[in-house]
């Protein structure tokens, strides 16, 4: 009954700690470098984890390894926002507030949750979101009160990605739990964060679906998943 | 680059009991981003309990010019060393 909310728990994970590994010896200073990096880690850590559980509980002798490599993106259940392309670093850094801020208030509840597994993960995986989400809200503070040119290009990264916001909050049967619920505490996040940011929150509520469904991810993902999958797919059960 | 960071130097405690030891430096916006930037480069690891920073430009150090001045003195000042002593067995450890 839980796998399909674990299996989207981990493919979201998954995919955004990919999308952040990109970074990887390409970010504007070597600080941000490591700390992109060490995000990265934590979230395939939490992947392994989420992934790992989900095939244990299908039962269909899948690993975490088999679950992240040998799927075809029509089988990925992630969030459309982690799927997005990283483009400059205040698009990924607003990227990575969104996911943050959605992520924390996700842990806090599952870590209430009455199954004890799920409840473990979200323990150990909130303590290392909740300092991604104190980084990623000081960035987008720094840089959206910045200069001229940083506020512009946060502002445009929000305009961008606010969209896919609402896909975190719609109902569905097959979460873990209710999304509906953490919209207040959500909301109260990033209402204080963009106010300190001089950014303006876009007005239209309007939210692209279909990737926690399955039902229609961007042409993002099937790249994400070439890259990420070609070795394993090429050599299997390789071992290094 | 043009733009550099500020530069700060910063100090790790291992372990409780012990006394904060400069590790490094790093380029961070504030003292706060200084203190996540060292939580990021210094204690992947779990090299720490503690993080101290401080503006590089705070420290005043002695000039490298000095040090005749400063250190050769005490080069053959044997007697400022307390091995000349004899200490009481039931002191315990010094």
């Amino acid at each position: 009954m839980s796998v399909a909310g674990l299996i989207r728990m981990g493919d979201s994970t998954l995919v955004l700690g990919q999308r952040v590994s990109e970074w990887c010896g390409h970010a504007p200073a070597l600080e941000e470098d490591i700390a992109l990096a060490n995000t990265a880690l934590d979230l395939i850590g939490q992947t392994q984890l989420w992934l790992g559980l989900a095939g244990e509980r299908e039962g269909q002798g899948q690993d975490a390894d088999a679950l992240a490599y040998r799927r075809d993106p029509w089988d990925f259940r992630n969030l459309l926002l982690v799927e997005q392309p990283n483009r400059d670093f205040g698009v990924t850094m607003m990227r990575q507030f969104l996911f943050d801020t959605w992520h924390l208030e996700v842990l806090r509840t599952l870590a209430q949750h009455p199954d004890a597994e799920i409840s473990a993960i979200a323990q150990k995986s909130a303590k290392e979101v909740t300092y991604h989400r104190e980084r990623s809200t000081d960035m987008v503070i720094a840089l959206g009160d910045g200069t001229e040119e940083s506020q512009q290009r946060m502002q445009s990264a929000l305009v961008r990605l606010y969209p896919y916001v609402g896909e975190m909050f719609t109902i569905d049967p097959d979460d873990l739990i209710d999304m509906a619920t953490l919209r207040p505490g959500f909301d109260a996040h990033l209402t204080a964060t963009l106010d300190k940011a001089t950014l303006t929150r876009p007005a239209s509520e309007f939210a692209h679906q279909g990737g926690k469904t399955g039902a229609r991810h961007s042409e993002h993902l099937g790249h994400i998943l070439a890259t990420m999958q070609s070795l394993p797919r090429s050599y299997p059960d390789a071992k290094w | 680059m043009t733009n550099e960071w500020p530069l700060y130097e910063v100090f790790i405690r291992g372990q409780h009991g012990l006394s904060h030891r400069h590790v490094g430096s790093l380029h961070a916006t504030d003292a706060q981003h200084a203190i996540q930037n060292a939580r990021d480069v210094y204690t992947r690891r779990k090299e720490g309990v503690s993080i101290w920073v401080v503006p590089a430009v705070q420290i005043t150090a002695s000039s490298p010019d000095d040090k005749d001045a400063l250190f050769e003195p005490s080069e053959d000042k044997v007697y400022r060393h307390p091995t000349f002593f004899n200490i009481p067995d039931d002191v315990g450890a010094m």
